[in-house]
């Protein structure tokens, strides 16, 4: 990126943080905890397009790891007293992460469709599991528990309130995109959209495809199970509703919708979603799907670059 | 905890009921895909549309048979419709767009269903009574026919491939679509026609399950992931491997309840999912080619 | 120069066609023609666009410039299917006979057309069967498993059940043995004395200069020569500068 075009960038980043930062303050409840769970969502969404946008592979399954990462927080979070935040955190993503192995093991050898139907169906095995094996998860009740303390041994202890839990997910989720940007753009990014690209080519280079392929799933694992660990602080419950194919389907939505391939689409993706979802609701109550899904159908046929693409081509004119 | 050999007879039976109407919709699913490459993920909601236009038609007309005649050639116009004004302009680009956009086009089947149909859950009464003797159950007629008539359907589309012309032109362009195209077949009227037809049997097996289980704007999603699963396990695009996987996976969860509740039973298909990924990906049941 | 009959129009005339493969530009201005009843040769080395310009008159490809024109009338925008049922077949490079398909299914994809009747069928079955005899014998048998000399009987008696005006004919030879190779002469020669024209690429110069009448010599996407075989046959160097043999 050249000197100006890095200077504009970084600006505007700094400027959104500034207004994310700032939002509890001036937000009614109502609207703050929107954002805050707009931030979670769009975290899911980047992990998501870590495969779809860069690697060119579509998963259906990303609420398996999702949910794993929230049963997993769960998990620290009642058997472990007194609760520990961090011990939630390394949990969740353990569990994500299992999880995220156990799929690119069975799937990374398929190519496109395959790939997306069989993680579809593995989100699906996972779900019938959590649903049925009520001693250990609670079925479909789920899991409640409180939220531990913000707390670092030795240096502070803070409780979580509302705000405090916005501006914590705020700084996981603005680490998280700095973190994934960094892993884009580095030579191990590049060979993830070469794949996307021309994956015989890749191959035929020397690359051990199949293992960039199994690293790119886990990462997008380990980042989806992160957002589950943030929604369970969120909301103090664990629940297989998350864990079933609609929340799948609805990452690709956000992913497809804000532009795949970007980072920060898939986030606008999510805020855009969620937003239109609730002024949808407003007017045909629980069917917004109808108007929502002819929306999306319209974007994948006349906007394939989603919101972010079309935004740039028209501000390129 | 021991099985009786009455309930293992009587599963059985189950197994291939069901097996038989998974296989038609399965097969739907795998005809499409063979001949153009697209995973229609709306096919359930073709499924469930069909059950409700069953429904309606049964209300208004009394006729199991005529209802049945009536969804399938409905559902056959809208997915005609629906390949026209979705798949067809799609078709050249990557194979994902058209996952997305029937992913899209099931979330607004399945809403607008709910919306016009509401929650409760639709009854379609059996088409004629009657049971046949089972040990000390009356298994139900009906059951049976359904059974038969789902391979009739499909053994009858088996026999249009392979001796029609039309048989031929559906083949020809799923062997290979450009020289079918330079052989003179009409290939965008083909693969209008195939989606037409797959999308018909979807339907069709709407209706005929429908006096077995509750009509609602959900079931399509149930019968979508099994269809997967055996249109992988059956062999992409291989109509005889859907209908032995679609037996064989419906036989086993029969079985399978017997000994744990339905809501577990289907972790056996998954299982059979994941072995074949592991050992057979192109499919256990696929013929070997000549 | 145009067709040796010029009275009449020719039958395919290829008007300065440009094509590109994403971003790769591999017809520069292309232009032949042929008249009815011709056999004409495209000669030159390995990927300066023979094929492509075989596809571009089948209409598989659509050039960005330039027209092609049947019959008088521009071909762009008709699909491949319409202008095969007009009387231009194609017969690609590596055969492509469908091989799940017997050889006699093979054959009907071209027989299945309307307006013909059941007599004519028969009639150019028999005709087809009499020519290709080994066709005959294998008419149930899978296309796939066939040798490759019979793929590519199979390939142009496929071909000619569309009652073709033009056949377009991409390498025959190629990956045959070197006795199939007076066999692919004779059906040249018998699709000539059917008054179909022909309009044959290949890589193999001696049946060229024996089977055709007129010979264009491609070069990187351009027509460089364009001579009576016989002028050709008496000139080697030609032949030596453009393809190397």
């Amino acid at each position: 990126m050249n000197r100006h075009h890095a200077l504009f960038y970084w600006s505007g980043f700094a400027v959104v943080i500034a207004l994310l930062v700032v939002a509890p303050f001036v937000l009614p409840e109502f609207w703050r905890r929107f954002l805050t769970e707009m931030l979670i969502w769009g975290l899911l969404a980047m992990s998501s397009d870590l495969l779809i946008g860069y690697t060119g592979m579509v998963s259906f399954g990303h609420s398996a790891f999702f949910g794993l990462g929230m049963y997993g927080a769960a998990a620290a979070l009642l058997l472990v007293a007194p609760p520990n935040l961090w011990l939630a955190l390394l949990f969740g993503l353990i569990a994500a992460a299992a999880v995220a192995g156990f799929v690119a093991y069975f799937s990374t050898r398929l190519r496109d469709i395959y790939f997306a139907i069989t993680t579809l169906i593995f989100s699906q095995i996972f779900y019938v599991v959590i649903f049925t094996w009520t001693s250990l998860t609670g079925g479909e009740n789920g899991l409640t528990f409180t939220r531990p303390r913000l707390a670092v041994p030795g240096l502070f202890s803070v409780a979580f309130t509302p705000r405090v839990l916005h501006w914590f997910v705020l700084a996981v989720v603005a680490a998280s995109y700095l973190l994934l940007r960094r892993i884009t753009q580095s030579p191990f990014g590049m060979v993830l959209q070469s794949i996307r690209e021309n994956e015989a080519r890749t191959r035929a280079i020397g690359y051990p495809v199949e293992r960039y392929k199994i690293m790119a799933v886990m990462l997008s694992g380990l980042f989806a199970g992160l957002a589950g660990v943030l929604y369970a602080l969120q909301n103090e419950y664990a629940a297989p509703d998350f864990v079933f194919f609609v929340v799948s389907g609805e990452v690709v939505i956000y992913n497809v919708i804000g532009g795949i391939g970007t980072l920060v689409g898939p986030i606008l993706g999510a805020a855009f979603f969620l937003l239109l979802r609730e002024v949808l609701s407003r007017f045909f109550t629980e069917f917004y799907l109808i108007p929502l899904g002819v929306i999306f159908v319209a974007i994948v046929m006349f906007m394939p670059q989603g919101l972010l693409g079309f935004a740039r081509r028209w501000l390129n004119r | 905890m021991g099985v009786s050999f009455a309930q293992l007879v009587i599963q059985t039976l189950n197994g291939i009921v069901s097996g038989m109407i998974l296989a038609l919709v399965a097969s739907g699913l795998t005809l499409i895909f063979g001949i153009m490459d697209v995973v229609n993920f709306a096919h359930g909601e073709f499924l469930m549309l069909g059950a409700y236009i069953g429904v309606l038609t049964f209300a208004v007309t009394g006729s199991f048979w005529f209802s049945l005649i009536v969804a399938s050639a409905a559902i056959a116009v809208f997915g005609a419709l629906v390949y026209l004004t979705t798949l067809r302009p799609l078709l050249g680009r990557d194979p994902l767009t058209t996952i997305l956009a029937t992913f899209g086009l099931s979330l607004v089947l399945q809403n607008y269903a709910l919306w016009q149909f509401g929650p409760v859950a639709r009854k379609l009464p059996e088409p004629f009574g009657g049971a046949i003797e089972l040990f000390y159950l009356d298994y139900p007629l009906y059951r049976l026919m359904i059974a038969a008539l789902s391979g009739a359907i499909i053994g009858g589309f088996w026999l249009f491939l392979k001796f029609g012309k039309w048989g031929i032109w559906i083949r020809a362009t799923t062997q290979d679509r450009v020289m079918a195209q330079a052989m003179g077949i009409p290939v965008p009227w083909v693969l209008m026609g195939v989606f037409a037809i797959g999308s018909a049997m979807a339907g069709a097996s709407g209706v005929l399950f429908a006096p077995m289980v509750g009509v609602d704007h959900a079931m399509g999603f149930d019968w979508i992931l099994r269809a997967f699963i055996v249109v992988v396990v059956g062999g992409m695009g291989s109509l005889g491997g859907s209908v032995a996987a679609a037996i064989f996976i419906s036989l086993l969860e029969a079985y399978a309840s017997l000994w744990v509740s339905p809501a577990q039973a289907v972790i056996v298909s998954f299982v059979v999912l994941i072995l074949t990924l592991l050992f057979r990906p192109t499919g256990l049941f696929v013929p070997t080619r000549r | 120069m145009s067709a040796a009959n010029g009275a009449t129009e020719p039958l395919v005339q290829v008007a300065d066609i440009h094509t590109f493969y994403g971003k790769s530009h591999i017809l520069h201005g292309v232009s032949l023609d042929v008249g009815r009843g011709e056999v004409v040769g495209l000669l030159g080395r390995n990927g300066v666009g023979k094929s492509t310009t075989l596809k571009a008159i089948a209409g598989l490809v659509q050039p960005s410039r330039g027209r092609v024109l049947f019959e008088g009338r521009p071909i762009a925008g008709i699909p491949s299917h319409k202008l095969a049922r007009l009387g231009i077949a194609y017969v690609p490079e590596d055969r492509r006979v469908f091989p799940q398909l017997s050889v006699i299914e093979n054959l009907r994809t071209g027989l299945d057309r309307a307006g013909v009747t059941k007599a004519r069928k028969q009639q150019l079955l028999d005709k087809v069967y009499n020519f290709f005899p080994r066709l005959a014998e294998r008419r149930n048998q899978a296309g796939g498993t066939l040798s490759g000399g019979e793929q590519q009987m199979l390939a142009i008696a496929r071909a000619m059940m569309l009652e073709p005006k033009i056949v377009l004919l991409d390498e025959p030879t190629e990956g045959l043995m070197p006795r199939m190779v007076s066999q692919i002469r004779e059906i040249i020669e018998v699709l000539r004395k059917e008054g179909i024209a022909v309009l044959l690429v290949e890589q193999n110069v001696p049946l060229t200069l024996d089977a055709v009448e007129r010979i264009y010599i491609l070069e990187k996407g351009v027509v460089r020569h364009h001579a009576p075989s016989a002028e050709l046959r008496a000139d080697a160097a030609v032949i030596h500068q453009y393809l190397g043999v």
